[in-house]
């Protein structure tokens, strides 16, 4: 857990972003989240137990690799890649799943929903549950539920149940409603475990500092590889939590660049992409306020990219404070560059990324030429590709 | 005093209860709603609540989101409905309230919408989605244009938070009778007289209760412990039943009267 900057202020607010927009039912529930939260960081046996989980059942510190036949491929800097992919369960997720777990057995609540898009958080969600023996009920749009079969079995095996979500898209945004509604009707005895630094203060702060784990590892890691730290870190931003966990440690060292890629989809029409900071305006929704994928009467639109996690028309509201303050720059990647950012990393290094970490990859081909040799790229491998082979098989190796 | 703090003074000295229906603005269409917001008053409505459509409603349950799903489909949008109420002002003999994400609120601007908000002849707002804590500028900005802000209170809300809400609320107290979403549990008469005393502790302002109430029944027994009685998703789905526009609009006049009756007896 982690405190790199002084925010968010007492409000929940990131400069203007963040914030608590929800109805007021949820209202002591987010108080007493935030209570036993603050409680949980000073205390010394929660600590603990969270790092003996993190090292033992999740499978921390997870390697900072060194990727020798890419950055010889690319020809420019060396290439770090940061393998949240080899936590169990196959991503970052389960950094946050965990920690929330821990807060919901405090809390004395016996039941946990959350929402999921590719259906990691699902699954890291279904996993502390069995881990820490709580009911679990997760929200899954029938679009994901068909892009992303694999995930649902898993958690279902793991004694979940996944809820069909039928209204609006049929994807990650949608779920979260569900999600939302749920708990507003369930709130004295269920946790809802936001997956990404997203919804209503305290979430986005809780979740990052779950996930500053990543950050504050690969700190350490690289200054004993290379005596220094990265010229250059690179993640991929759907709400923004892997990208977030990995930056935050580093917001006070100025001359790290921080890079997070937004999914561009198929097009730079609303509708065609998910780039909610570049392509975005500000707005609204699922309890804070961010940049905001939306149409010209606040209609939130609907999104799209090959990438279930990253499928989200919003952003976390730290993210569009590091976008407009400058401290970190927010690029797109296309679903065609993805496929061949996965397909590049299979070949090359015998790693196949999930389609969302992809998207990183394909910003590195294209940064890392222009660099020097001495200089530095971390990129945040935020999960394994496992979840994507069937559609990846479709569209490569079949046709 | 604004026009909904006046009804409900009268209503007092007559020892009536306030009837408040909602209807999604552009279910199925807004000529519909032009048609159907004015009749609702001649039924026996004290308060109209309009929903203003969005695309991702936080609190609603299933038969309000797929009323303005059928609203957007037709491009129901702010401006369109503020014409339209503008239109209707006149004919209407009750308040006028619009319900609404704080998204399309934010989205055309708070204080631009609070003018034009108030030069249609709006008299409340109600932002389920805006609690006291970020609640400042509406506040302020609607009651530059004499439009009361209407705040939720919940089964979850202490003494303490209802003083708070109350403070950043003018006209009535909108009491969310169940934990939950709209229009899927019905709520518990006696939790909710209970609930209304203990916020009638806190605050001089009239209570409303809303979410669950469905029936003519329910909204008699609700009308004997609070001051005003909501019907939102009952009212909705009438509206969506098969019928030409007179029809759907006759058929929710008629149950709106099935609610008068029963609160009046």
């Amino acid at each position: 857990m982690s405190q790199h900057t002084p925010l968010p202020d007492s409000r929940g607010y990131y400069g203007a972003f963040g914030g608590k927009f929800v109805i007021e039912t949820l209202v002591p529930a987010l108080e007493q989240l935030e209570a036993e939260y603050k409680k949980a960081k000073k205390d010394a046996h929660f600590r603990k137990e969270l790092r003996h989980l993190s090292e033992t059942f999740v499978g921390r510190e997870t390697p900072l690799y060194y990727a020798h036949r890419l950055s010889r491929h690319l020809g420019g800097a060396k290439i770090y890649l940061k393998r949240e992919d080899l936590n169990h369960t196959g991503a970052h997720k389960i950094n946050n799943t965990i920690g929330q777990g821990l807060l919901t057995v405090r809390m004395k609540k016996k039941r946990v929903i959350a929402e999921t898009g590719a259906g990691q958080h699902g699954v890291a969600t279904a996993t502390a549950a069995a881990l820490l023996g709580l009911r679990c009920d997760i929200y899954m749009g029938v679009e994901d539920i068909e892009r992303q079969k694999l995930n649902v079995y898993r958690m279902k095996m793991m004694g979940a149940t996944v809820i069909p979500v039928t209204s609006g898209s049929k994807t990650l945004k949608d779920a979260l409603n569900e999600a939302m509604r749920d708990w507003i009707a369930t709130v004295g005895d269920t946790h809802y475990i936001i997956g990404t630094v997203a919804g209503p203060h305290p979430f986005p702060m809780i979740v990052r500092d779950f996930q500053a784990v990543i950050g504050q590892e690969t700190r350490r890691q690289i200054q004993k590889a290379e005596k220094r730290l990265p010229d250059v870190l690179i993640a991929c931003v759907g709400g923004g939590s892997n990208s977030m966990g990995l930056f935050h440690p580093f917001y006070e060292d100025k001359k790290v660049k921080m890079v997070g890629v937004e999914p561009g989809g198929t097009g730079s029409k609303l509708g065609q992409h998910g780039a909610s900071i570049s392509r975005g305006s500000i707005g609204v929704l699922h309890g804070f306020k961010s940049y905001l994928l939306q149409d010209k009467n606040g209609q939130i639109a609907e999104t799209h990219s090959i990438s279930a996690g990253l499928d989200y028309p919003g952003v976390g509201p730290e993210h569009s404070f590091y976008a407009d303050s400058g401290r970190a720059e927010y690029v797109t990647i296309s679903d065609q560059e993805a496929i061949e950012g996965f397909g590049l990393l299979s070949r090359l290094e015998g790693i196949m990324p999930a389609l969302e970490s992809a998207h990183a990859l394909a910003q590195v081909t294209k940064m890392a030429p222009k660099m020097k040799k001495h200089e530095i790229i971390v990129v945040c491998l935020s999960g394994r590709g496992d979840k994507d082979v069937e559609r990846m098989a479709a569209l490569t190796v079949d046709k | 005093m604004n026009r909904i703090e006046k009804i409900f003074a009268d209503l007092k000295t007559a020892r009536r209860k306030a009837l408040i229906v909602f209807i999604s603005a552009g279910d199925p269409d807004l000529r519909t709603t032009e048609q159907l917001v004015p009749a609702l008053f001649d039924a026996g409505a004290d308060v109209v609540e309009i929903g203003i459509p969005f695309s991702d409603p936080m609190a609603d349950g299933p038969v309000i989101q797929a009323s303005y799903v059928r609203a957007l489909k037709k491009g129901t949008a702010l401006p369109g409905i503020l014409a339209m109420t503008k239109r209707i002002r006149p004919l209407c003999k009750g308040g006028l309230v619009y319900m609404s994400a704080f998204n399309l609120i934010f989205h055309y601007g708070v204080k631009v919408f609070a003018r034009h908000a108030a030069e249609a002849g709006v008299d409340g707002v109600i932002i389920p989605d805006i609690i006291p804590e970020e609640g400042d500028e509406v506040t302020a900005e609607m009651g530059k244009h004499g439009i009361a802000p209407i705040m939720l209170s919940a089964p979850t809300s202490g003494p303490e938070r209802i003083r708070k809400i109350a403070a950043h609320t003018r006209g009535f107290l909108y009491y969310i009778s169940v934990t939950g979403v709209t229009g899927k549990q019905r709520p518990s008469v006696e939790n909710v007289r209970k609930q209304v005393l203990m916020i009638k502790r806190q605050t001089k302002l009239p209570v409303a209760v809303g979410f669950g109430i469905s029936s003519a029944a329910d909204a008699g027994a609700m009308s004997k412990v609070a001051d005003g009685v909501i019907v939102g998703s009952a009212a909705v789905k009438v509206l969506s039943e098969k019928g030409t526009r007179e029809e759907k609009v006759k058929r929710v006049c008629a149950f709106v009267r099935t609610l008068r009756r029963a609160m009046d007896a």
